[in-house]
């Protein structure tokens, strides 16, 4: 994105945040607080101490995950409604491969549970997108039938198949496997399980940019998402290109498990999630498909999310339900009112054949 | 001596630093046809918005009738019997005619029934009157575009518009239809209604207006009486200099077949048989023209030469290989450009940059892309040169295509795929849309590619086109290739016969 462009990237979300903070603040009033109070108490327990960094950096490091899978689903025109069921699946190889392999040195376990988390969320994410190219089925409509079956399969392991009495959860993790909180070398974090994770996420925003701005297929995978039709005439096969979309959204999808599982709880746990994958959606939405706006819209709903928590004494968490909805349905507005804004700008300009 | 119907006074509009409008004049007379002319970005488009209501004059003054009128909007003007009739319908395509007529009239409670009986009487009346034939039963989608047409004239005369303003309207028509539109023309100004004519074809001027008024750089160049003009001289108004749209022969002989299509057949997405045991070859340095009414199967022809679209019967060779298997980017490999007909669809992907919209269809190449990462400064230099050299307006490659206009957009096409040292050039209405100078530049860029031994298909629904282009030129028909003439000696009418389905 150029710079010039900047403002614009900027408008949309800024628009949306302010206003979801007075509608939330609505809410707070009519419940008889004072939505100052709130928000500032908000801000404090969140922003206002390295723990609540810790917390809200933990809690935005699977969104960025899901945010980048949904984006980049996004990006390529596709609606990826399946990064839960991608998560899940993901997050359980990940386990797998921690507590199968125990033998091996860190420096080998680690890095190959992440790879196993991708590579399962990639195949998990790959159907609907096979789907698609070979029989035109919607992936809308396969993605969330593909979640129900990720978490019963999923759930089925853990009750089942690599059982651990009177748990929900799978075996441990070996302890080469984990990945170290950030308390480890930076011990101001005292008690948040944030983790290397974090920078891996990080790591997969950038990889995501250069992919999408600076790479061939990066490009293909946008011309084919904006234009099927000029997609074709340019020679790239539609097919592979909506397949290989959906393979690498739901490699990101898939690891959301370093996170909860190498960096956590290190044990895959069904019904971990509850709803991040469909949280990635938001995210990418006010993002707008950038990585930039990816860690940061995460970031922002992180913040939410451990905020939840803090204002629960002042007032029902159920307000910061509310925030969430409203800054997303007020996202769409607000693009909605910065485009047509900035066309109109444009076609007075190009109207008159400006030069610059 | 009684006031001008229509009429605009020291019109003024700036746009940042740009004068769309400076100091423009323009009257029209009640019932009389008035053409307005120029190039694309000369300010037709700002001064009829300015009519519409649609922008505010930085300054000057509209009159209607003579007395001072201030529109803030196009309600405004339609209650001062202004309508416009847009380039791009605004029918709802799954409604019928009549429940179109409907939409959007004053007076009509939102929630009572509709009377259709009395709308379809009016509009059956109306119809009439004006020659329009257009059935109030009818699904607009249904209709032929000619007809859509119609009933988008119908829509603007039940609401009471006596001075029609028309936008581009033949550039969505077929020759036939045009004909019939000029009729419909000619009859609306007997009745007396005053008729605004914009357009950047001059033998429509020449063929249906009484008066013509040619813009250049926002301002009026001239104004002149039909009978006593010519088109040469309003070429010279439009672009500021003689303009050469003739013929210019090849200068060498053609060479060997590079495209040869034998007994090609191809269905349409429908299933429907449109292209029946075509057979011909394109030679290295000639021009082959395929002329034809639009629809007679000269989409899905191109289609299948590009590779879009699946050959049902028959082979495509190219210089010697056949190719009627392979897919687009192998076709591309071997030297195929193509201009498609439809830039919004295929040719161009809106919301991305010129620049990236230059690189379509190259990303393969090395020159542009390594096995991973694309090369940005290669790309940028390309798109710059591109440009310039087909002067696409405004010169700022990071812009959406989106926000260039319709000639601008074409020129983008048309650079991206001359610009790449092509074998076989594969253009489908490569002028639609274009002004009278972008048409001549490439025309001139299609014949130097064919006097360097490139061998060149066009396609195209405009037969003078067709005519100073090609060396050969074939009719199509029904999905047949109906007839082949030397274009040297193509005369309009016998093609106009063959295009029609008659006898050579």
């Amino acid at each position: 994105m150029s710079l010039r462009r900047l403002p614009q990237a900027l408008a949309v979300p800024l628009l949306a945040l302010g206003f979801s903070l007075l509608v939330g603040a609505v809410f707070v009033l009519a419940i008889g607080r004072d939505p100052v109070a709130v928000y500032a108490e908000l801000l404090r327990g969140t922003l206002g101490s390295p723990y609540g960094v810790g917390q809200v950096l933990f809690k935005a490091t699977p969104l960025i995950f899901t945010g980048l899978a949904c984006a980049l689903a996004f990006r390529a025109g596709l609606v990826n409604i399946g990064a839960e069921g991608q998560l899940y699946v993901g997050a359980f190889a990940t386990a797998w491969a921690g507590f199968t392999f125990r033998g091996a040195p860190a420096l080998v376990l680690a890095p190959a549970c992440i790879l196993a988390g991708a590579l399962a969320g990639a195949a998990w994410g790959a159907v609907p997108g096979i789907l698609k190219a070979r029989f035109g089925s919607h992936e809308v409509i396969n993605t969330i039938m593909l979640n129900f079956v990720a978490i019963a399969l999923t759930g089925y392991m853990v009750s089942n198949v690599f059982v651990v009495p009177e748990t929900v959860h799978t075996p441990e993790i070996a302890a080469a496997a984990r990945l170290p909180r950030f308390e480890a070398f930076m011990p101001f974090f005292g008690g948040s399980p944030v983790n290397v994770s974090f920078l891996l996420a990080l790591a997969a925003a950038a990889g995501y940019a250069l992919l999408m701005n600076r790479t061939r297929l990066g490009y293909e995978l946008r011309v084919v998402g904006h234009s099927a039709g000029a997609g074709e005439y340019a020679g790239i096969r539609t097919g592979p290109a909506v397949i290989t979309a959906m393979a690498l959204s739901g490699a990101l999808a898939g690891m959301v498990g370093s996170n909860f599982v190498l960096g956590y709880k290190h044990y895959f746990e069904g019904g971990f999630s509850a709803g991040i994958g469909f949280m990635g959606l938001a995210v990418a939405l006010l993002a707008q498909g950038s990585a930039v706006g990816v860690v940061l819209a995460a970031l922002f709903f992180g913040m939410l999310s451990h905020g939840a928590l803090v204002i629960n004494t002042m007032v029902p968490k159920e307000l910061v339900e509310i925030l969430q909805a409203t800054v997303i349905a007020s996202v769409i507005v607000s693009s909605n009112v910065v485009q047509d804004y900035a066309r109109r700008r444009a076609r007075e300009r190009t109207a008159a054949g400006v030069t610059p | 001596m009684s006031s001008p119907a229509v009429e605009l006074l020291d019109i003024h509009k700036s746009f940042s630093r740009v004068k769309a409008n400076d100091g423009v004049n323009l009257a029209v007379a009640r019932g009389e046809i008035h053409a307005l002319v120029g190039e694309n970005g000369a300010g037709k488009s700002t001064l009829m918005k300015i009519l519409y209501g649609l922008y505010a004059p930085d300054r000057g003054e509209i009159r209607i009738d003579g007395k001072p009128a201030r529109f803030r909007g196009p309600a405004d003007a339609l209650r001062a019997g202004l309508g416009m009739v847009h380039q791009h319908f605004m029918l709802v395509r799954p409604f019928t005619v009549v429940e179109n007529m409907l939409l959007g009239r004053e007076g009509v409670p939102p929630v009572l029934p509709m009377d259709r009986v009395a709308a379809s009487r009016e509009i059956r009346d109306l119809s009439g009157r004006y020659a329009l034939d257009v059935e109030p039963g009818a699904v607009v989608e249904d209709l032929p575009v000619g007809v859509q047409q119609r009933a988008e004239i119908l829509r603007v005369l039940l609401h009471g518009a006596s001075i029609l303003i028309f936008d581009e309207p033949t550039a969505v028509l077929t020759p036939q239809e045009a004909t019939d539109f000029f009729r419909v023309l000619g009859g609306l100004r007997d009745q007396g209604k005053t008729i605004l004519l914009i357009t950047h074809k001059l033998d429509e001027v020449m063929q249906v207006a009484d008066r013509v008024t040619v813009m250049r750089a926002g301002r009026v160049v001239g104004e002149r009486a039909v009978r006593d003009t010519s088109p040469a001289e309003l070429a010279r108004l439009m672009v500021g200099r003689d303009v050469a749209l003739g013929r210019v022969e090849g200068e060498a002989p053609a060479g060997a077949p590079v495209l040869e299509v034998r007994s090609l057949g191809v269905r349409d997405s429908r299933r429907i048989a449109r292209v029946n045991s075509v057979s011909f070859q394109v030679r290295a340095g000639e021009i082959v023209g395929i002329a034809g009414v639009e629809g007679n199967g000269q989409t899905e022809l191109v289609e299948a030469i590009a590779g879009l679209r699946e050959v049902e019967a028959g082979t495509i060779h190219m210089d010697g290989r056949d190719v009627t298997g392979s897919r687009v980017a192998q076709r591309q490999r071997s030297g195929l450009v193509h201009v498609p007909e439809d830039r919004q669809r295929r040719g161009l992907v809106l919301e991305m940059s010129l620049a990236e919209n230059l690189l379509l269809g190259r990303q393969r190449e090395s020159e542009f892309s390594g096995r991973v990462l694309l090369r940005a400064e290669p790309i940028l230099r390309m798109a710059r040169r591109l440009s310039e050299e087909f002067d696409v307006r405004p010169r700022d490659v990071s812009l959406k295509t989106r926000d260039f206009s319709g000639g601008n957009q074409q020129k983008i096409v048309v650079a991206r795929e001359l610009g790449r040292a092509p074998r076989l050039i594969v253009a489908s209405q490569p002028t639609r849309g274009v002004d009278i100078g972008a048409i001549e530049f490439i025309h001139a860029r299609l014949r130097e590619a064919r006097d360097q031994g490139v061998a060149v298909l066009l396609v195209s629904a405009d037969l003078r086109e067709v005519m100073s282009l090609s060396d050969r030129i074939l009719v199509m028909y029904g999905g047949r290739v109906v007839g082949e003439v030397p274009g040297r000696d193509a005369r309009e009418d016998r093609l106009g016969t063959l295009m029609l389905g008659g006898a050579a």
